[in-house]
C-alpha cells in the first residue's frame, strides 16, 4: 500500500504574540515545529505501513528550513520526504495550497491513502484537506478516530469518523484523503536508528516547474483569499480574587452563579 | 509579488523589525526583499513613506464574479430533521448582512422529509428557503452534500455563503468552496460588510486566538465563511413573517462514495461541551479519576457540561471528547469553572473568549487566575461541595 502523509511545519504558536507598539508578529525566539496534529498523521501512515505492508512519504510546502521537519519525520520511520519549495507559493491560502499539494501527489505518484492532521496550529482553518481531495478528485473523510479496516483487494476503508455528539463508523473507497485527530494514537519518538538514517537521506525538492502547476493558480496570484489586517485580541483583565473565610466564598460563588446563569 | 519603490525608501528600516520572517534587509540603504518572504504585507503599513506596496493580479479563474452574484445565504444545517442551533445565529447576522447590502437573505436546507422545517427559517429571518430533498440527504455526506450545494449555488450565485463551523460545515464547505474556485474564510468570530465595495469583512483568530486576523475574498464569489458557533445571538422567531419556498429539482447524481455503517453517540452524562451555557472543567488538581465526580456533580447541579484540561484527558480520568484546549475543543460559554486548573496557554486558547471564568486552585500564581473574572485561591475538595451543597439548597 502506498501512503502519503501531509505536513506544515507552523511557528510554536503558544509563543506568537502580536507587537503592540508595531502591531505586526513577534518573531524573535520562536521556534518552528511540525504542526502537533500532523503528528498523529504520520504515526498512523507509519503504523498502516507496519499493519498493511508498503511505502510511506512525507509532503510538505514551504521554504528550505523545511527540511529539518522533513528529516524528523524520517527518524520516526517515513520512508522518502517530498518538498515543494519555490518562491512563486509565497502567499499561498489554504485553496492554493490544496491546489500545489494535489499538483506534488500527482508528481510523486501512485497512491492508495492521503493522511493529514485535522488542522494545523496556526492557521486553524482545518481547510486544506478537504480541499485537497477536491483537487485530487477522491473522498474526504475528516476527523478520523481509527481506522478499523483497509481492504486493499477490493479497495476500500472503513473507519470511526468523530462526530459533535460521538462517532460514526463509515466506508468508503480508495483511494481517499483522511484527516487525523488526536484520539487516533500516541506518535512515537524517533529511534537511534531512524535519527542515523534521517540524516543520510536525501529530500526530493520540486519546484512549480517540476509539478506543472499552473501559475495562476499557485501562491498568491492562486489565492481568492487575503489578508487585509491583523491585531492583538482584546486581552482579558485579571478580574476579582475573592476574599474571606470559605463560606463567604461560597456564598459569593452562588449568587454570581444565580446572576449569570 | 511586493514592490519596494527605490525613491521612496529612504533606508529607515521599520519594514525590517515589521516583517515577521526576516526577509527584508538593506542594500545601499534601500529594503531589498529576499526569497523567504511571504507576501504577508506586514511591511506595507510599516513604511511611512509608503514605499512598499504588494502587485495582486487575480487570475481571472472565476466560476462566479463578483458582477453576476447577488443575495447572502446560510447553509440551514440539521442533523435528523432538526435545525442547528447555530443556523439561527447565522441567519440573525445574515438579516443584518443584508440590510446594509440592500439584498436578500436566504437559506438552504438539505434533508429528507424536512420541508416543515423550511418554514421555521422563514420565522427566524430568510425572506427565501431553497429545498432540496432527497434520500440520499438525509444524514450528512461529503461528496453528495458539496455536490448539491454546489450546483445549488452556481444556479442562484448568492455573494455571501455562511455556515456554522459545526463538524459538519468544516468538513463539507471546504470541499464547496474548493469546487467553485473561490475563498474561503473558516471559525469567523466577526462579519462585517465593507458597504462599497460589496466585501464581506471576515474576522477570525489565528495563532490559537494569540492574533486576530481580518480577511476578504475580494475577486471571486460567494464570499464564503464558516462562523463559530456561540459568539453570535440568535435571530428571534416572528411566525408572522413571510417567505418563499423554492424546492430546487437537479438533474445530478445523488449518489456518494461514503456509506454510514453506524452512528453512535456516546452518551454524556451532561449537555454537550461546545453548546453549554456553563462548562465545569477539572484539571491535574483533582488528583485521581474518582474525584472527578466532583466535576460532574457540580456540572449537574448547574445544568451545565463536563470539561477538562489536556492533563486530566491525558491521565484517562475522563474521555477526549471533553477536552478543552489547543489539542480539544473551543468553547464559550457564559459561565467557564476552572477547577484545579493551572492554566496553560494551551487550555487558555480553547476557553478565554468565555464571558465570565471563574477559577478555583490552591496556587495563587495559577497562570489561570490572570484571565479569571473571579478567582478563588483555595481547596476545591472543600469548596465545590460546599458549593455544590449551596445550590441544591437554593433549589429545595
Amino acid at each position: 500500500m502506498k501512503i502519503i502523509v501531509c505536513i506544515k511545519e507552523v511557528p510554536n504558536t503558544a509563543e506568537v504574540r502580536i507587537n503592540p507598539e508595531t502591531n505586526t508578529l513577534i518573531r524573535e525566539g520562536v521556534e518552528s515545529v511540525i504542526n502537533p496534529f500532523d503528528m498523529y498523521a504520520l504515526e498512523e501512515g507509519i503504523r498502516l505501513k507496519e499493519r498493511y505492508g508498503g511505502y510511506v512519504s512525507v509532503l510538505s510546502m514551504g521554504p528550505a528550513q523545511v527540511e529539518k521537519s522533513l528529516r524528523e519525520a524520517i527518524s520516526m520511520g517515513i520512508d522518502e520526504a517530498f518538498l515543494l519549495c519555490a518562491k512563486e507559493f509565497a502567499g499561498a491560502d489554504t485553496l492554493s495550497t490544496a491546489y500545489t499539494l494535489a499538483q506534488g501527489i500527482k508528481k510523486i505518484g501512485d497512491y492508495e491513502i492521503i493522511i493529514c492532521g485535522k488542522q494545523a496550529a496556526d492557521g486553524d482553518t482545518a481547510q486544506v484537506g478537504p480541499e485537497l481531495s477536491v483537487c485530487l478528485g477522491i473522498p474526504q473523510i475528516t476527523y478520523v478516530s481509527k481506522i478499523e479496516e483497509i481492504n486493499l483487494k477490493e479497495k476500500r476503508i472503513r473507519v470511526r469518523r468523530m462526530t459533535e455528539e460521538g462517532y460514526e463508523v463509515i466506508q468508503t473507497s480508495l483511494p481517499c484523503l483522511i484527516t487525523v485527530v488526536k484520539e487516533i494514537n500516541e506518535p512515537r519518538l524517533p529511534s537511534l536508528k531512524g535519527k542515523m538514517r534521517a540524516k543520510k537521506s536525501e529530500i526530493k525538492v520540486y519546484t512549480n516547474e517540476d509539478i506543472k502547476a499552473d501559475r495562476n493558480r499557485i501562491g498568491l496570484k492562486g489565492s481568492p483569499t487575503q489578508v487585509v489586517k491583523i491585531f492583538s485580541p482584546s486581552q482579558r483583565k485579571a478580574g476579582e480574587i475573592l476574599q474571606g473565610e470559605k463560606e463567604e466564598i461560597v456564598n459569593r460563588l452562588a449568587e454570581i452563579l444565580k446572576k449569570i446563569g | 509579488m511586493i514592490r519596494i519603490e527605490k525613491d521612496r525608501c529612504k533606508g529607515c528600516g521599520l519594514c525590517i523589525s515589521a516583517c515577521p520572517f526576516g526577509a527584508i534587509v538593506l542594500v545601499d540603504k534601500i529594503a531589498v526583499v529576499k526569497e523567504n518572504c511571504t507576501l504577508c504585507g506586514a511591511c506595507i503599513d510599516s513604511c511611512p513613506f509608503k514605499a512598499i506596496s504588494l502587485l495582486r493580479e487575480d487570475s481571472g479563474e472565476k466560476v462566479i464574479s463578483p458582477e453576476e452574484a447577488k443575495g447572502v445565504w446560510v447553509f440551514a444545517e440539521q442533523e435528523e430533521g432538526n435545525i442547528h442551533s447555530v443556523v439561527y445565529e447565522l441567519l440573525r447576522k445574515g438579516r443584518e448582512l443584508a440590510e446594509v447590502l440592500e439584498t436578500e437573505l436566504s437559506a438552504v436546507l438539505l434533508g429528507e422529509g424536512i420541508k416543515e422545517k423550511a418554514e421555521e427559517l422563514i420565522w427566524r429571518g430568510a425572506d427565501k428557503v431553497y429545498l432540496i430533498e432527497d434520500s440520499a440527504l438525509r444524514n450528512y455526506r461529503s461528496d453528495v452534500y458539496s455536490r448539491v450545494l454546489v450546483e445549488v449555488i452556481k444556479r442562484y450565485k448568492p455573494e455571501i455563503f455562511l455556515s456554522g463551523a459545526t463538524c459538519v460545515g468544516r468538513s463539507l464547505i471546504p470541499r464547496v468552496a474548493a469546487s467553485l474556485k473561490t475563498g474561503l474564510t473558516a471559525d469567523c468570530t466577526g462579519l462585517e460588510i465593507d458597504k462599497k465595495k460589496r466585501l464581506l469583512l471576515q474576522t477570525r483568530p489565528a495563532f490559537g486566538g494569540n492574533i486576530m486576523a481580518t480577511i476578504i475574498c475580494a475577486e471571486r464569489r460567494p464570499q464564503m465563511a464558516t462562523v463559530r458557533h456561540k459568539v453570535m445571538p440568535e435571530a428571534k422567531v416572528d411566525k408572522q413573517r413571510k417567505g418563499e419556498i423554492i424546492e430546487v429539482k437537479m438533474d445530478i447524481p445523488f449518489s456518494s462514495q461514503i456509506e454510514i455503517k453506524e452512528m453512535v453517540k456516546e452518551v454524556e452524562k451532561t449537555i454537550r461541551l461546545t453548546e453549554a451555557d456553563i462548562i465545569v472543567s477539572g484539571g491535574r488538581g483533582l488528583g485521581k479519576k474518582e474525584n472527578f465526580g466532583l466535576i460532574e456533580e457540580l456540572a449537574m447541579v448547574l445544568g451545565g457540561a463536563v470539561g477538562a484540561s489536556r492533563a486530566a484527558v491525558d491521565s484517562g480520568w475522563i474521555p477526549y471528547s471533553h477536552q478543552v484546549g489547543q489539542t480539544g475543543k473551543t468553547v464559550c460559554p457564559k459561565i467557564y469553572i476552572a477547577c484545579g486548573i493551572s492554566g496553560q496557554i494551551q487550555h487558555l486558547i480553547g476557553m478565554q473568549s468565555s464571558k465570565v471564568i471563574i477559577a478555583i486552585n490552591k496556587d495563587p500564581s495559577a497562570p489561570i487566575f490572570k484571565v479569571a473574572t473571579y478567582g478563588v485561591v483555595g481547596d476545591l475538595f472543600e469548596i465545590i461541595p460546599a458549593l455544590i451543597n449551596k445550590i441544591k439548597k437554593r433549589e429545595d
